[in-house]
């Protein structure tokens, strides 16, 4: 599989992402935010975590007009598969490739600690590997992940099984770090091909680093 | 001219900057003090000819840009 992986100014988890997909024997291509191509055998787009544009703004309301978007949207449009982690979910937000918008934490703390979620649903690429009601011990790095969906959106969200992976702990009991509505941590579009997250797969592939949860959201993509 | 636009989470969305804040005010015998809503405010310079396409301008970029309207509401004030 051929994984192209998103680098805007203050992206920094590109890396990581990258060793994360190559540690599982895909092909990955770095592509800086000014290209305006999305290379032709790409089998998967990630936006990776970091701070684009420095978080001015909002998160991911600048990158949102880079030139590497607008390939991203067609891409998608196309039935492209789209997963963004982190950053990489807010700057979907904010490109309307996902429903909703992120805050800041409720406690307004950058949260930045191991958390356990629940995998709501696995009816999609991105979760085949995981079971529904399943714990996934899965890092968490962000000061607004604090996800917000008015009332009707919640309900699509719902209706079409987009809610993916919600907070909680350690016995799957609802536990919430930053406000996200519902416990929030990752949904998918309506037709499950764009997928986001807050969590961070990536950092969870090595035992000696405290989990390897993170291979079997990854591996959804591959088998 | 110069454009103010400033920006507040919508009503209904919880601020939770300004429930600190309130919070905050409180702990300091502020008790009077009933809400607290923390916003941004964004300062343009702009050439446009009238204040009214001005505002439609800047409107155009409120909607683009400078506010997540899902989440935000923004107030235009144009000033020569």
């Amino acid at each position: 599989m051929n994984v192209t992986i998103l680098q805007f100014p203050g992206t920094n988890c590109e890396f990581d992402t990258k060793y994360a997909f190559e540690r599982l024997g895909q092909d990955v291509t770095i592509l800086w935010h000014e290209e305006e191509l999305v290379p032709a055998n790409t089998d998967l787009v990630v936006i990776p975590g970091g701070f684009s544009y420095g978080d001015y703004l909002r998160s991911g309301a600048i990158a949102r007009f880079s030139p590497v978007m607008k390939a991203v949207r067609a891409y998608a449009d196309n039935g492209g598969y789209v997963l963004g982690i982190c950053n990489g979910f807010q700057i979907l937000l904010e490109s309307h490739l996902l429903p909703g918008a992120m805050k800041r934490n409720e406690n307004l703390h950058f949260i930045s600690q191991y958390h356990y979620l629940k995998v709501e649903n696995s009816e999609n690429r991105f979760l085949s590997e995981c079971k529904a009601g399943e714990i996934l011990n899965i890092p968490i790095a962000h000061a607004e992940g604090n996800y917000f969906i008015e009332e009707d959106g919640l309900k699509r969200l719902y209706d079409n099984g987009q809610v993916l992976l919600t907070y909680c702990d350690k016995d799957g009991n609802p536990q919430n770090p930053n406000g996200s509505i519902d416990n929030i941590a990752g949904i998918c579009n309506k037709e499950k091909n764009v997928f986001g997250l807050m969590p961070h797969p990536e950092r969870a592939m090595e035992t000696i680093l405290g989990s390897i949860d993170g291979v079997r959201m990854l591996e959804g993509f591959i088998s | 001219m110069k454009a103010i636009v400033n920006i507040y989470l919508k009503k209904g969305v919880l601020d939770p900057q300004g429930k600190a804040v309130h919070h905050a005010l409180g702990a300091l015998g502020f008790d009077n003090v009933s809400d607290v809503r923390v916003g941004k405010q964004i300062v343009l310079d702009i050439d446009a000819p009238s204040m009214r396409e001005a505002e439609t301008e800047v409107e155009k970029m409120c909607e683009t840009l400078l506010a997540n309207t899902v989440i935000e509401d923004y107030s235009i004030e144009i000033v020569q």
